[in-house]
């Protein structure tokens, strides 16, 4: 069931030097219970992707076109009243850093609390309650001395399993996971990672997980969107992406990432610069740092090719492959 | 590949303790690495990894002076380095790269400046020529252009920048560097680029190194050995090989086991042996071994004393008590 429809977004930044579309048309849905990993480098568009379904753009930011639909509800263009509902209570966010998220100024438990009573009829006792259980929920131990404390007490996997907690308190449907681990150590990633998996079969909610780390995809997701450049370049199962991956930047990414396989033997690094976003090229956005660019290429942006039922891309290479297969058949049968 | 050849850089009981302010004129030393020992060949990688406030970086900027030790020695090339002048002759030597490509070149300085402020601290060039020369083929050797040299470091993307702080750190024709995650801070794509020119540049100059990181899956693909931290204290160190496929230490197996893999069916295979509880804060650090707080094979004996680091198999070190009932 279709619970977040996403249709041809576009997020523009307005800047002294010129508009900077860093979403550039882009279209996906999320089905219930289902977890979506979003990979891309930094300036990809996946974190903007996730702040303009949450509607906490920068001020320089905003939506230019396309649509937003939860559960069937408009967002883009929704007034902030409705915002306020959907906020917490359909869609929740966890960011990067859980240090800069969370208030110095405040107790752990006021922060808690402080949502639990904007978005649920619950007073102050009963919103103690939840915020306990919810802490409980995260495996945070002791929690009624944590309610206490500031965030500064707390350590780094603490401090986002607090963050956790907070955006699970409204029982939310989706909940955005913006590069969650990055800031944390391996081992206690394995631990955040772990609680994730187990509240998204307890809870039965929607992760978007956006990261740069393919591993963390792999581990996670059921359906991977790679973007490059304010674009998806390829979209489909994790097993089709991984294993099956038919846009050059993919396989690129999937090149340049040492792994078992690879050991002892030399990287192949894409090659150049990523891009500037202020001086867009023309046709596909990979087709500068792309070793197997065509024409075609340079001058028109492909189009979304689907490659099965679990797997676009947007990649010209696909058009000739499958042209040369044509032809391929063809001489078979003409020599038949 | 390089064993048996002799030890350029050695490490024996190494100390760094930082004194932390505890107010009313207390202090209480924080020990970021105590007691540390161990040796790098000549032209190999020695990969360290840790996680954070492990003491892995100290102990690359310790190895260079860069913080006076608390208590050990560092040899470099058979001389014990002690006097000043040591240590102005090791610099010339050995050399760092740094994490962060943004806050490690001075934004008021040109590319060529920041590239040829070691030769000008060294007196290493005698005409203005020289300088620009040597300038231009440092920049050569890290696939920058003589157009790049009077730019300044903001205007460069960050793999850019961090080949600029490679061309500096090669300048004094060094032997020896100290890579302190020097990949962490760039993205996947450029990261490769990267690490494909330490391997060029290792076998064009003959360089050796130590690789500080936290990426377990680069450190790898880059080193010859691997020693791992924890808490100040190193636990284990073998060659890669026998780190990744046969961990002896129960800190090893579980930071290896928790290195999430690009690689779906074997994430989803993967029985991930994930630890309890935070890393302590290294100021009240626990008393015996470091680990045994969330060491699933602690008994009474790990509180008491550290074990001793040993090489338990040839080239093989682990500090564990209980090494023997546990493998």
């Amino acid at each position: 069931m279709t619970l977040l429809e996403v249709n041809d977004l576009r997020t523009s930044f307005f800047t002294d030097a010129g508009e900077v579309k860093a979403v550039n048309g882009i279209s996906f849905q999320l089905d219930r219970g289902k977890v979506l990993g979003i990979v891309g480098e930094s300036g990809s568009g996946k974190s903007v992707t996730a702040y303009s379904i949450m509607r906490i753009l920068a001020p320089t930011g905003k939506i230019v076109g396309g649509s937003i639909k939860l559960d069937g509800q408009e967002i883009v263009g929704a007034d902030e009243k409705t915002m306020h509902g959907i906020r917490g209570n359909k869609v929740s966010i966890i960011f990067q850093d859980p240090m800069t998220s969370l208030n110095p100024t405040y107790t752990v438990g006021h922060q808690l609390m402080e949502g639990i009573m904007l978005h649920t009829p619950r007073n102050k006792k009963q919103a103690r309650e939840r915020a306990l259980e919810m802490l409980r929920l995260v495996n945070v131990n002791e929690p009624e001395k944590r309610l206490q404390q500031y965030p500064f007490e707390l350590s780094g996997g603490m401090r986002q399993r607090v963050m956790i907690a907070m955006a699970l308190a409204c029982e939310p449907d989706i909940l955005i996971a913006d590069e969650p681990t990055t800031a944390l150590d391996v081992t206690i990633q394995a631990q955040i990672l772990e609680l994730m998996q187990d509240l998204q079969k307890k809870l039965g909610m929607a992760i978007i997980l956006i990261t740069h780390d393919l591993g963390v995809v792999a581990q996670m997701c059921d359906e991977v969107i790679v973007m490059y450049a304010g674009s998806i370049c390829e979209q489909g199962t994790a097993d089709e992406v991984f294993y099956n991956p038919r846009h050059e930047y993919t396989k690129g990414l999937m090149r340049s990432i040492p792994t078992a396989d690879n050991n002892g033997q030399r990287l192949q690094p894409i090659t150049g610069t990523p891009i500037d976003l202020l001086n867009m090229p023309k046709g596909c956005p990979f087709a500068p740092r792309c070793e197997k660019a065509m024409k075609i290429c340079l001058t028109q942006p492909p189009s979304r090719m689907i490659i099965n039922e679990y797997h676009y891309a947007e990649c010209w290479m696909n058009v000739k492959e499958q042209l040369e297969g044509a032809a391929d058949s063809q001489e078979e049968s003409q020599h038949a | 590949m390089h064993e048996g050849a002799a030890p350029l850089v050695e490490v024996k009981g190494l100390k760094q303790y930082f004194d932390i302010n505890m107010g009313f004129f207390r202090t209480k030393p924080l020990k970021a690495v105590d007691d540390v020992s161990f040796a790098i060949r000549k032209g190999e990688t020695l990969g360290l990894v840790g996680e954070s406030g492990c003491g892995k970086t100290t102990v690359g900027r310790t190895l260079l002076h860069l913080y006076e030790p608390t208590g050990g020695e560092i040899w470099y090339n058979g001389k014990q380095v002690v006097t000043k002048d040591d240590i102005t002759e090791l610099r010339k030597k050995a050399t760092m790269v740094f994490q962060d490509p943004y806050s490690s070149l001075n934004p008021r300085m040109t590319v060529s400046d920041i590239v040829a402020e070691p030769l000008d601290i060294h007196h290493m060039y005698k005409t203005k020529q020289e300088r620009q020369d040597r300038v231009l083929e440092l920049m050569g050797y890290v696939g920058l252009n003589s157009e790049h040299a009077s730019r300044y470091a903001h205007e460069f993307s960050g793999g850019q920048r961090q080949r600029i702080g490679i061309a500096r750190s090669l300048a004094v024709n060094p032997e020896f560097i100290v890579c302190d995650e020097p990949v962490s801070a760039l993205d996947v794509s450029i990261q490769a680029q990267v690490i494909n020119m330490f391997d060029d540049l290792q076998d064009k100059l003959d360089l050796t190194y130590l690789f500080i990181a936290h990426d377990l899956l680069v450190v790898r693909h880059i080193s010859d050995r691997i020693a791992v931290m924890y808490l100040g204290k190193m636990v284990e160190l073998a060659s890669a090989d026998e780190i990744y496929n046969r961990p002896l230490h129960p800190y090893s197996r579980s930071l290896l086991s928790a290195v999430p893999l690009p690689d779906p069916r074997a994430a989803r295979a993967h029985k991930r042996i994930v630890l309890t509880g935070d890393i302590p804060s290294p100021l009240n650090a626990p008393s015996g071994c470091p680990f045994r707080t969330r060491c699933p094979y602690a008994k009474e004996v790990c509180a008491q004393s550290m074990p001793p680091f040993e090489e338990v198999e040839t080239d093989h070190f682990v500090a564990c008590h209980r090494l023997k009932e546990i493998s």
